[in-house]
């Protein structure tokens, strides 16, 4: 095999989305020279679709707000489920992260005295959603963006070169997180590589097919979430769960991975925009939801412990949107985990739309001038994807993937994943923030947040290292073979060659269908088998052409990271016999105040063969909150989330 | 586009050896050509039109009316208008037709206007002749050099615009008059001119140095809420431009014709009162 | 027709999969036909226009054919995406020979018959297939001064009133498709002017940040005025508009930034009595 070429960084941030960037921009800062790896084009990140908001407590139109009813907010969206410590820095540092991104150039829209406007989201108890319009995430990595090339900028008037101490290699994808080899000699260095420290990424060029190492003590993995395994989702094609795959394969744990978001509003059609989200708000502003028999079926479908927060009657419904304070909200506005559900039933009723949706109509109680007014680009977005007025007629929408609140197992602190020194996760990759449901807005804020902690742990164990640590040979030697392996095979004795295109359908159909928004015991073991045997065709997957940007090869080499992802999924799913936040069980329809208190961990099992289960889980005990923030929350409700001896500690 | 017209060789632009190797000039299916030849086609009739009025030094007045190419009109050959805009600033000496004097003015600022510029760029000079369709110039350096340098004096041409438009303004007041000079009357005559005399106004004030000027410039309209106002005015005319450039340069070569109709006898006016 | 061609029937288990998941043929849904294509494919030693036919069913745009070439008859062809909601500025190409966002290109606006062609963006150096090398753009951007920050004022304490943040709001709106980079002729017809003009897209944050209320660029001795002249190729423009007629965001590149631009830099310019005096000196030298 010819030379590889191997750079060295102190810190490889991978991804280049708000998280990635933010730690990026912070290791920098901190003296690191850092590199950023990204596999879409710098400033293309999957960030750029957030639309609502940054939650930060800053209290510029509500001067009651405060760190502690942010905290509090996003406890009670986890359901108690959070790492308590996470969601604690994380309310008490967003404000920061806001103001900071003022000074690099972000514009927000602003309030009359010329502060930064903010508003109201659900289960935020105050206006505190820092925005844009409605393309804050565009501001967001547009804002980072610039900042890295303002730091560059600096480097080049230094040094004579806008790389000296802060790359972006983009249009790149990371396959391996590459460890120094074992200090104790004894049993040698497995192939997955447990023990040893990070000591760098292997990569290829998407252009060109090229490999590449890139060598650091310290990597931050930034790389988003996991929803294209799913058949219909928000997301795009990047978030293939890369980062998860990776630090499981390093021997990193996942934590809570059965908590996966359905946002309830998502199009339904045309096929082409099928996923796309349409934004909470039109909900908010008054959209109702109805079947194809023209029923408000939301009605039929309030849960008992929201009764008494939610109208009976239509007529009491439409009255909130004028007079809240005497009136009950329609129960269109009940929690997306309530109202993904109550599509998902009226569909399988048979009281779907006629592309497989609901109705959600603003026009019957919005003028058109209205309608265009404060929802500009969902109005744009259905005249020109989908040829549907808005102000005239409903739009068809059903339940996406979102987001998935699980990620690898991390430190509150420091964002250092656990049992991997040098190895660090931010953002959608990171698990605990966001319990069992996140907030809009709060995951905007939990980049900026845990992007910046990441970056200056990062930077920091990178300078704290004696000796940097070096890639083992022999694990290079197997992300190469590994990554050539779709080229070489033509199917074998087990079977015919497969189609990756074909693996990825497969696989997304069955998550969608058997491990979706309601699950079931026998579902999921059906999903967990065929998972199984794609994973067998997985190995057989061919593709044709050459090693330059070659669509058809990158999938091949994404669908390893889609398969262990999925089984996380579908193995944690199958554990957690209760239903709360993003994870609803058919078969085990409440919330089990017991359950609270476990993390589901996933690691790989070691096995070697392709049909051979690849996950383990294990229980672990979750942290017991700290007495002042358990305090901030009246008896009453705590008694809901937290077992009787939690309650007396 | 001050340089050659010549068909680029083959090795440059999106046949350049980088590019993806396509050999038509652009792909465009649609009928891509029909604005630069339309925009070009009005551009050249209303050349040849104000050129023979403009030189021709006859016809330009018929009782109240003045046309708009000459007024004001400046030299002692002027026609004689009762009140009208004629002061003998360039005195005997002058021999040719009045109207050159002042149209420089107008044509300055029109040959300036950002409009216009696009306009003629594409239509006369095809750079180029429509989007994504190569233009046939090997070289190109735009507005950076002397001649084309010279489009930033279009500021200067505004504030020159202003005033005449300002005395075509006052033609439209005297246009209220009848033959014999008594207030108060009305024809079809006076109705051109005051269409006319809006459209002029309007197609001035929409101009991007006027937008640039009244508020544009500032950097907190927060501070200057009056100026912020008329800017935002001014971008919406101006957001017409196009629009205005167009109906007032008929307008105004309308008024000319109509006037050169009465002055030569053609026809009569329509009096209204 | 493949049978692997089958989009998405309903939400997984709605009623209508029956509808469309069924038939694999034409005659199944009255919406679907097959589509005349000729994409190119090729990579910086050439390449060509090649012929495809493929399905196409009701409400696709054109990204969603071009995955069905590569998922059915050519699984390497290259292509970039991200978003497919006109976001992200991604599947930037040319659509019979205009440049557009692939993605937001519907299959409804070209009629059955018409044959649809799709190049890569003609004004950057090619890649593969659909694939440019957009990296002039990041080279331009570098050559931006960045946004200064005020001196003395802390983070939190900035105050911007909203109508002296609109107009730098609306150049913010800027995807980044490069779709107006690649359309404008200064430096699409001429490759040599590449390294004098920053193209509209940069000219466009020039302008942004001259607008921005609190830069602090001028107190720290940076003119933006003037630089965008100087430096950026400002006179290069000759506002014939393409720019603005590509943005997908709908942003008024030339009335909104660049002509005001030009204005900015005339202020500082070409005052005639600066310049005179500028000459005069200059020839005194």
């Amino acid at each position: 095999m010819t030379q590889l070429e191997r750079r060295q960084w102190d810190v490889v941030v991978v991804g280049a989305g708000g998280a990635g960037l933010r730690a990026a921009i912070e290791a920098r800062e901190r003296g690191a020279r850092t590199a950023v790896i990204c596999k879409s084009l710098f400033g293309k990140a999957h960030t750029v679709m957030a639309e609502g908001g940054i939650a930060a407590s800053m209290g510029n139109v509500n001067a009651g707000d405060n760190w502690q009813v942010h905290f509090r907010d996003t406890l009670r969206g986890g359901k108690f489920l959070n790492q308590w410590r996470m969601a604690e820095l994380h309310a008490r540092e967003a404000p920061d992260r806001v103001w900071e991104l003022e000074t690099w150039g972000a514009l927000f829209d602003r309030t009359a005295d010329g502060r930064i406007s903010q508003r109201n989201f659900g289960g935020h108890e105050y206006p505190r959603l820092a925005h844009v319009g409605d393309r804050t995430g565009l501001e967001l990595i547009r804002t980072l963006q610039q900042k890295i090339v303002s730091l560059q900028q600096e480097d080049y008037e230094e040094y004579g070169d806008y790389e000296a101490r802060l790359k972006v290699y983009q249009e790149c994808t990371v396959t391996r997180i590459l460890k120094s080899p074992e200090e104790t000699g004894e049993g040698g260095t497995g192939q997955d590589g447990t023990g040893g420290r990070v000591a760098g990424v292997f990569c290829y060029e998407r252009e060109s097919g090229r490999f590449f190492v890139l060598e650091a003590p310290s990597v931050v993995l930034a790389t988003g979430g996991i929803g294209k395994s799913f058949k219909v989702t928000s997301n795009s094609w990047e978030y293939t769960g890369d980062g998860h795959a990776l630090a499981l394969l390093a021997g990193a744990p996942l934590l809570n991975m059965e908590f996966v978001q359905f946002h309830p509003t998502g199009m339904v059609w045309p096929p082409s925009v099928k996923g796309i989200l349409v934004t909470e708000s039109v909900r908010g502003d008054g959209g109702v939801l109805r079947n194809s028999e023209g029923k408000r079926f939301m009605f039929d479908y309030i849960p008992d412990v929201f009764k008494e927060k939610y109208a009976e009657s239509e007529d009491e419904g439409d009255r909130w949107y004028k007079d809240p304070d005497h009136n009950r909200r329609p129960p269109e506005l009940l929690p997306r985990d309530e109202v993904a559900r109550a599509i998902n039933s009226e569909v399988k009723a048979g009281r779907g739309s006629e592309h497989g949706g609901v109705y959600l109509d603003v026009s019957t109680r919005m003028s058109p001038e209205v309608v265009r007014r404060r929802l500009p680009s969902m109005y744009h977005q259905f005249k020109e994807l989908a040829d549907v007025d808005i102000t005239a007629e409903a739009m068809e929408v059903g339940p996406t993937c979102h987001y998935v609140m699980g990620g690898i197992a991390v430190d509150s602190d420091t964002a250092a994943a656990l049992g991997v020194p040098g190895l660090y996760a931010a953002g959608e990759v990171a698990g605990g923030m966001h319990g069992s449901n996140r907030l809009g807005g709060n995951s905007l804020s939990d980049l900026l947040v845990f992007g910046r902690r990441a970056g200056l742990y990062a930077a920091e164990h990178a300078r704290g290292a004696e000796a940097r640590p070096v890639p083992e040979e022999a694990q290079i030697e197997a992300a190469a073979a590994e990554a050539l392996r779709p080229f070489g095979a033509e199917g074998s004795a087990d079977g015919p060659a497969e189609n990756p295109y074909t693996l990825h359908q497969e696989l997304q159909q069955t998550m969608n269908d058997l491990v979706g928004i309601i699950r079931r015991e026998h579902e999921m073991a059906q999903a967990l088998e065929k998972l199984a045997e794609l994973r067998v065709r997985a190995s057989r997957a061919v593709v044709e052409g050459h090693r330059q940007f070659n669509p058809g090869w990158h999938l091949a080499l994404d669908l390893r990271n889609m398969l262990l992802v999925s089984e996380c999924v579908a193995r944690a799913a199958l554990e957690r016999t209760e239903s709360r936040g993003g994870h609803t069980r058919e078969d085990w329809p409440g919330m089990d105040r017991d359950w609270r208190r476990v993390n589901l961990h996933c690691t790989l099992t070691g096995a070697t063969g392709p049909a051979d289960g690849r996950i383990a889980l294990t229980r672990r005990e979750t942290e017991p909150v700290r007495p002042d923030l358990l305090a901030l929350f009246d008896k009453e409700e705590l008694v809901k989330y937290l077992a009787e001896e939690e309650l007396h500690e | 586009m001050a340089t050659g017209t010549q068909p680029p060789p083959a090795s440059t632009g999106v046949r350049g050896p980088s590019r993806a190797a396509i050999a038509p000039r652009h792909l465009r299916t649609d009928r891509w050509w029909l604005a630069p030849a339309a925009t070009a086609a009005g551009l050249l009739a209303f050349i040849v039109y104000s050129t023979w009025r403009a030189f021709a030094n006859d016809d330009y007045y018929a009782a109240p009316y003045v046309s708009p190419f000459y007024s004001p009109c400046l030299a002692e050959n002027c026609a004689p208008m009762r009140s009208g805009p004629n002061w003998e600033i360039f005195g005997s000496w002058w021999g040719l037709s009045p109207a050159l004097l002042i149209l420089i003015f107008p044509l300055g600022f029109r040959l300036t206007c950002y409009y216009y510029r696009k306009a003629y760029y594409r239509g006369f000079w095809a750079s180029p002749p429509a989007c994504a369709v190569a233009e046939p110039h090997a070289k190109y350096s735009g507005e950076t050099r002397f001649p084309l340098i010279l489009q930033n004096i279009h500021r200067y041409f505004f504030y020159a615009a202003v005033p005449v438009a300002g005395i075509l303004t006052y033609d439209t007041v005297l246009a209220f008059r009848d033959e014999h000079y008594a207030w108060g009357h009305m024809g079809l005559g006076s109705l051109i001119f005051l269409v006319n005399i809006v459209l002029i106004w309007a197609y001035t004030l929409s101009c991007h140095s006027c937008r640039h000027i009244i508020g544009g410039r500032l950097r907190h309209f927060s501070k200057h809420p009056v100026r912020y106002r008329l800017w935002d005015w001014a971008g919406r005319l101006n957001g017409r431009h196009m629009q205005l450039a167009w109906a007032s340069l008929i307008s105004v070569a309308v008024s000319d014709f109509y006037v050169y109709l009465l002055a030569s006898g053609a026809f009569d006016d329509p009096r209204f009162f | 027709m493949s049978t692997g061609t089958d989009t998405d029937p309903g939400a997984g288990t709605g009623t209508s999969s029956a509808a469309t998941g069924g038939g694999t043929g034409t005659s199944a849904s009255a919406s679907a036909y097959e589509a005349k294509f000729r994409v190119w494919r090729g990579d910086a030693d050439g390449g060509e226009l090649k012929d495809f036919a493929v399905e196409v069913n009701d409400g696709e745009v054109v990204l969603d054919i071009i995955h069905r070439l590569q998922a059915t008859q050519a699984a390497d062809l290259a292509v970039r995406w991200n978003c497919k909601a006109g976001k992200c500025g991604s599947c930037s190409a040319e659509i019979n020979g205009r440049p557009r966002l692939m993605c937001m290109t519907r299959m409804s606006v070209f009629s059955r018959e018409e044959t649809i062609t799709v190049t890569p963006l003609r004004a950057f150096p090619v890649i593969r297939d659909l694939v440019t090398d957009v990296s002039f753009n990041y080279t331009k951007a570098r050559e931006v001064p960045s946004f200064v920050p005020p001196p003395g004022v802390a983070a939190g304490e900035y105050r911007m009133q909203q109508v002296d943040v609109d107009r730098s709001q609306e150049f913010r709106k800027c995807i980044e498709c490069f779709l107006c980079q690649d359309t404008c002729h200064v430096v699409r017809d001429h490759e040599e002017n590449k390294a004098a003009f920053a193209g509209p897209r940069f000219l466009m944050r020039v302008a942004e940040l001259d607008m921005h209320p609190l830069d602090a660029a001028a107190e720290s001795g940076l003119d933006r005025k003037k630089t965008a002249q100087d430096e950026h190729g400002l006179g290069y423009c000759n506002i014939t508009k393409c720019c603005t007629e590509v943005c997908p965001e709908h942003i008024k590149i030339t009335d909104n930034a660049l002509i005001p631009l030009k204005e900015r830099a005339v202020d500082r310019k070409y005052d005639p009595l600066v310049w005179l005096g500028n000459k005069i000196r200059r020839r005194g030298e």
